[in-house]
């Protein structure tokens, strides 16, 4: 009697680049850990075993586990991605992980992707804009707002800040003020708000130039990596096409 | 509008991609006059002496070449002063792009440094053909231009030429779709498959037509090569 051949537990060979820069005399390597693959393994998984069973002192970030905090963006196998998000049956034997390049590092695969996107936020001033805001009475009911406007701008609000656009963007990788496909959504989404009441001219001041929608050269690394699939070459054509008018 | 507000690189922007869109469209017409050869030695002989105006001033004009070819010329100088904005311009923007590149193996951001490379050779290649065509304005016709490219060697610029230059205008029209195209979030998909296709379509159409003409002209210049000089005489003209 055959047996029914049962699937072979892959070893994996998880290839991190090590870098603390807390600890400058350490220099920069790639080490390889080994793991046995689990059912519907994640990287998230994989890398909280090596960190628990294997090498205490490897760096991550994570808080959701479930691609809606924007924390565990790296370089999976070169490209930008969630960790959370990715299933090592959808990755080769070997994996290699680098954190996102053009971020602040951490130590590891740990970059500062806040302290960058608070940057973007304050020099595009992503919040509503409105001269009555003092006043207004917080305790009065908010005006309605139409469904599908509602439903648009909230499309654009699915954005978490992970940072991969900026890593999959190789103008943001050259130039390191162009405000990427991040800032250029997030301009998007308050022109559409009806509470923000700045006009096309005030949005011209803040990405009318080359390190705004202007600088963008269309390479659609970040239509092709947010993990969050946001229409994002749709919305700088949008941008871009406005931006030439106003 | 404020005063305060500079509308300069908006301006810049709409002028790179109009310039390249009007050189595209200068190019596949171009393709279609050159390829006339294809259709005969009186084809083409008619599509020369069109350009020379004979049609309309009864003689030909041939300083009407100089004229477009010195309008194009202008138009790549134009186009290419605006786009060298966009080129890595230090060793470090060098060495950023070519490690994005090799990491992210990403079919449109590879596209783009195909349009630096090609871009630059254009400034050489398409700055030489042009010359030489607002110099020697009359030496186009059957004979003359198979001459040229044969005796002349003229094909050792015109074929490296033929693949630049279609590629960059091939791959300039997807990503000027890409860049201006009023597509909604959900149609984005679908028109950047249409814009692919085109893409892929005309550089493979131009690419064959071009090759055809041109190894139409280097066998016309072979068999002409012992009467160099001599110039075409349509068959109307002849007793």
């Amino acid at each position: 009697m055959s047996e029914i051949p049962t699937r072979a537990v892959r070893e994996l060979t998880i290839r991190v680049l090590r870098c603390n820069p807390a600890e400058p005399e350490q220099t920069p390597e790639w080490q390889d850990f080994r793991l046995e693959e689990a059912e519907a393994m994640t990287l998230f998984v994989a890398l909280s075993l090596l960190r628990e069973e294997q090498d205490a002192s490897l760096s991550f970030d994570f808080v959701c586990r479930a691609g809606i905090c924007g924390s565990c963006g790296m370089l999976i196998n070169g490209r930008p991605g969630l960790a959370c998000r990715t299933l090592t049956r959808d990755l080769p034997d070997t994996i290699t992980l680098a954190p996102l390049p053009g971020f602040e590092l951490i130590a590891d695969l740990s970059v500062n992707t806040g302290k960058w996107m608070r940057g973007m936020s304050e020099r595009l001033e992503t919040w509503v804009h409105d001269a009555g805001l003092a006043d207004h009475n917080l305790a009065q009911v908010e005006a309605p707002m139409d469904p599908a406007l509602a439903r648009e701008i909230y499309e654009l609000e699915r954005c978490i800040e992970c940072g991969c656009c900026i890593a999959a963007c190789g103008t943001a990788q050259m130039r390191e003020n162009f405000v990427g496909a991040v800032g250029l959504n997030q301009v998007a989404r308050f022109r559409l708000d009806p509470r923000d009441t700045r006009e096309d001219a005030d949005y011209y001041e803040l990405v009318g130039d080359e390190d705004g929608v202007f600088g963008c050269m269309t390479l659609l690394g970040c239509e092709d990596l947010c993990p969050k699939d946001l229409p994002l070459a749709a919305q700088i054509a949008f941008l871009r096409r406005k931006m030439a008018r106003a | 509008m404020r005063p305060s507000v500079n509308r300069w690189p908006a301006r810049v922007d709409v002028l790179q991609s109009a310039s390249g869109l009007l050189l595209v469209l200068f190019i596949w017409g171009h393709m279609f006059f050159e390829s006339s050869i294809l259709l005969g030695h009186d084809a083409m002989y008619l599509v020369a002496k069109a350009f020379e105006g004979q049609p309309l001033l009864s003689e030909p004009h041939p300083e009407l070449v100089s004229i477009a070819g010195g309008t194009v010329l202008m138009l790549i100088a134009l186009h290419a002063l605006l786009a060298l904005r966009k080129f890595p311009a230090t060793w470090r923007q060098y060495r950023e792009l070519h490690g994005h590149l090799g990491r992210m193996r990403h079919w449109d951001s590879t596209l783009w440094y195909v349009q630096v490379i090609t871009g630059f050779f254009l400034f050489f290649l398409a700055a030489a053909h042009l010359s030489q065509m607002m110099l020697q304005p009359e030496d186009i016709g059957p004979y003359a231009s198979a001459d040229r490219i044969w005796s002349d060697h003229y094909w050792l610029l015109y074929a490296p030429l033929l693949l630049t230059v279609h590629l960059h205008a091939a791959i300039g029209v997807y990503r000027l779709a890409m860049k201006w195209g009023p597509f909604s979030a959900a149609t984005t998909d679908r028109w950047r498959g249409r814009a692919r296709l085109l893409m892929v379509s005309a550089l493979a159409f131009f690419l064959c037509l071009g090759t055809a003409s041109l190894v139409t002209y280097m066998r016309l210049g072979a068999e002409h090569a012992p009467y160099k000089g001599e110039r075409y005489t349509p068959s109307w003209e002849r007793e």
